[in-house]
């Protein structure tokens, strides 16, 4: 039996499963006429911008064929970069230049991008390779962000991220992950980055998986990772319930990433997040969701600021 | 319980109990069993005549099936607007239409349907009157010899003509055989007929229907009926006999089809397998077209019948996917992808479908890996996998024809748009997740083929999805519940195992 749970634990310990995910609270809480809003990132980025909700600076969108070339003159100026599909998924598509050599950008990892390289990826995203089902798209060029110091040794190549689970605008969960050499540098948790579970209240870890399996140290680093704490995690979080009333879905996943100079900054809005924030904390979501789900009148009427204050204090 | 919830409760239970009323209502006034197996088969078989009329008067006489050991004529039923239809009794049973004015394209049904029994009531077919062929030479040389080779190696009619087929088909056949092969090429069992009718035995070709379910466009086939007194027996002539049953359509001699007043005339043949109590069959209680709660497929010409007895299928299909995505949770590429690819199995039969599969997928895949390198847009890289894959399919089939499996012919059976679509997600997929996922998804997909193939496949559910409307309602209010499932599904038990504690 140590490959398999019984149903009646993972109900008792109050995990929710993918049907109920689907029916009870995406398909609820999330009308269908807003998912355009968060699969396509440059209209995320237009809604939340207007709400004064923060973001890394967009360089460039290179929306037709005919700007493809000149793709490579928007970044001319910058040294570091990312280049996104608008409607891509699962992180897929997206190129993160670090630094430059001459005509040359080095990647994350080191590999090096001509400008060829970087031309051909701009027209592999227009022609739809990243997007959902093959959709045409378009490609958005964005500062990169500066990781900030509380992370070293934490993460491998990448910019950790942390994903908030948030149901009728109240926080409910959250987890930090952690890029490590399996993932690639990426922070896809089934791509073996580590997942780490955070206290609601502090922003200090509780428990961390990687490949679905509890681990206490980074796999690369071997730091101990219930040292990890996110810094700015009050504002983290409202920043998070703020999303809510910028777009009105109710059960939204928030992928926030952390500058070393401006703070948290909203990544992506995700409006099918995933389960496995449950294990990294190794806590069930239902509990939390069916108190949500309880809520009438006022409740649902309070400030961001309240709300996170609420969820701090049940959730903790 | 909300409002919401309770009409969809309503909704289920309405579904089920039309379903079951629809199922018990057909099974009590129609007679047809519920369980597979306590019936007898029933053959609905569909000619379709067409030709060109001569803008004049036009008779048509068609040979018809009569009593036969093996089949049994239950009924049989003429369509054809404006066209006086009559059944000629005597001994050459016909269907005889005729009108005093029809120009332009005609087409005339007649439909019967065939007991399957081992009840033998057939009266005697009396042997033909005989007839004097003659060769030119070369022939002549040839058919006497293999005539009198065949007769020294025979003792009786019967066994004469068995010679005679074996000899004419060998695979390494002396040159004078060849010859003859050459000039009769297609009509074998005519040359057969003359060389007895030589000899003085009473022989004439007849034809034959081979009777397999849901076919459609069929033609008759040739055979060899011997005489030996007011004995008879049929003979196939092919060299390689299937095991399917055969039933005479013309047990004569005579043609066919005779059209006088028209032109261009053929003959195609559909028909279909039916399950049907022994008291129904027997009682000719089936009025296809009287009753309204009758409403069914049914009624419908057998062409079209045997088109809906797959279609009627692909619930099953579909259920069996629900099961395995929402209950155990297998992921497939491609929602219903299976399905189709379980229908393809349904005419390849299984080993040769996954074998065929795994070429098709694994070659494409190859070749979808040289096509990213081309960085080609979108469209037109799925157009260029849609040809590679019937490249493939076209080159497996010349090749395993070549090989003498015939059996890798049925390759053409795969549903070639499906599979490209399955080809380019699958190289998506294996460049942005890896092999692993691809094998996940791919084992996943043939798997769920597999089953659904399984269920679709099983001759009750076949029984069952044909001959009773009420099943289909009752799948939906299974997969209507399905869908309102919100449990843990299996495959969430392994994932979340780790917080047993």
């Amino acid at each position: 039996m140590r490959y398999l749970i019984s149903p009646w634990t993972l109900a008792r310990r109050g995990i929710l499963g993918i049907n109920q995910r689907n029916r009870q609270y995406i398909a609820r809480y999330n009308p269908r006429s807003l998912f355009p809003l968060v699969d396509n990132k440059l209209k995320t980025r237009e809604t939340l911008a207007d709400a004064g909700i923060p973001m890394a600076n967009l360089i460039g969108v290179v929306e037709t064929q005919s700007q493809v070339a000149q793709a490579a003159d928007l970044v001319a100026h910058t040294s570091g970069f990312a280049i996104k599909p608008a409607k891509g998924s699962g992180g897929k598509g997206i190129l993160v230049v670090t630094q430059r050599d001459g005509d040359e950008f080095i990647k994350a990892s080191g590999a090096r991008v001509s400008r060829a390289d970087l031309t051909r990826h701009v027209a592999n995203i227009q022609s739809g390779l990243y997007s959902l089902a093959g959709a045409a798209d378009v490609a958005l060029i964005e500062d990169l962000i500066r990781p900030t110091s509380h992370f070293d040794g934490f993460t491998v190549e990448g910019v950790p991220d942390i994903r908030v689970i948030v149901c009728r605008g109240y926080p409910v969960m959250a987890m930090v992950r952690l890029s490590t050499h399996a993932s690639d540098g990426k922070a896809n948790l089934h791509q073996g980055a580590v997942g780490v579970g955070l206290n609601m209240a502090t922003g200090k870890a509780i428990s961390a998986v990687q490949h679905g399996r509890p681990l206490t140290h980074h796999p690369d680093s071997g730091r101990c990772l219930a040292d990890l704490e996110i810094p700015d995690w009050q504002r983290l979080l409202e920043l998070a319930a703020q999303c809510y009333d910028v777009t009105g879905l109710g059960y939204l996943g928030i992928d926030i990433v952390i500058d070393r100079d401006r703070g948290p900054l909203l990544l992506e809005l995700n409006a099918r997040p995933g389960l496995a924030i449950q294990l990294a904390n190794d806590t069930g979501l239902l509990p939390r969701l069916r108190q949500l789900d309880a809520l009438t009148g006022a409740a649902l009427r309070r400030s961001a600021e309240a709300r996170t204050r609420y969820s701090q204090e049940w959730f903790a | 319980m909300t409002r919401a919830g309770i009409n969809f409760w309503a909704l289920i239970v309405g579904l089920l109990v039309v379903g079951v009323a629809l199922t018990l209502h057909r099974h009590w006034v129609y007679e047809v069993p519920l369980i597979h197996g306590e019936t007898q088969t029933v053959w609905s078989v569909e000619a379709r005549v067409e030709f060109m009329a001569d803008d004049g008067p036009v008779k048509v006489s068609m040979a018809r099936p009569s009593d036969q050991p093996g089949f049994t004529l239950l009924r049989q039923s003429g369509a054809s607007p404006g066209y006086g239809l009559n059944f000629t009794e005597d001994s050459d049973p016909r269907a005889v239409w005729a009108i005093r004015h029809a120009s332009g394209r005609q087409q005339l049904y007649y439909q019967t349907d065939l007991l399957e029994s081992t009840f033998n009531g057939a009266e005697e077919v009396a042997p033909p009157k005989l007839f004097r062929p003659d060769w030119q030479e070369p022939y002549r040389t040839a058919v006497d010899s293999i005539f009198a080779d065949a007769y020294a190696a025979s003792a009786d009619h019967y066994s004469l003509a068995r010679e005679l087929i074996k000899r004419v088909n060998e695979v390494d056949a002396p040159q004078h055989v060849l010859l003859l092969r050459r000039a009769y090429a297609g009509r074998l069992p005519y040359l057969l007929a003359e060389m007895l009718n030589h000899a003085n035995i009473a022989a004439s070709v007849v034809f034959g229907l081979e009777l397999r379910d849901g076919r459609r466009r069929q033609q008759l086939t040739p055979l060899l009926r011997v005489w030996d007194g007011d004995d008879s027996q049929v003979f196939s002539v092919a060299s390689e006999n299937s095991d399917v049953p055969m039933m005479l359509w013309e047990q004569r001699g005579a043609p066919v089809l005779d059209v006088i007043g028209g032109y261009d005339s053929r003959i195609r043949f559909s028909m279909l397998r039916r399950e049907e109590s022994t008291y129904s069959a027997l009682n000719d209680s089936l009025p296809a077209q009287q009753s309204l709660l009758n409403f069914s497929i049914h009624s419908l010409p057998v062409e079209e019948q045997a088109m809906f007895k797959s279609i009627l299928l692909l619930p099953v299909g579909a259920l069996v996917v629900c099961l395995l995505r929402i209950v155990i949770g297998i992921r497939t590429s491609g929602t219903f992808m299976p399905v189709l690819i379980a229908i393809a199995f349904m005419q390849t039969s299984l080993g040769t479908g996954i074998v065929g599969f795994i070429l098709v997928v694994g070659t494409g895949l190859l070749v979808r890996s040289y096509l990213s390198r081309l960085n080609l847009l979108l469209v037109a890289r799925i157009s260029a996998v849609i040809m590679t894959v019937i490249a493939i399919i076209s080159v497996f089939s010349v090749l395993s024809y070549k090989l003498g499996l015939t059996e890798g012919l049925k390759i053409m059976f795969f549903p070639m748009i499906i599979l490209a679509w399955t080809i380019e997600r699958m190289s998506i997929l294996w460049e942005e997740e890896g092999g692993r996922e691809v094998m996940i998804q791919g084992g996943g997909s043939l798997l769920t083929a597999v089953l659904a193939y399984g269920a679709m496949q099983h001759p009750l559910v076949q029984h069952l999805t044909f001959n009773f409307m009420g099943v289909q309602f009752v799948i939906l209010a299974l997969i209507l519940l399905l869908g309102s499932y919100t449990g843990y599904r299996l495959f969430e038990l392994h994932r979340f195992a780790v917080l047993k504690r």
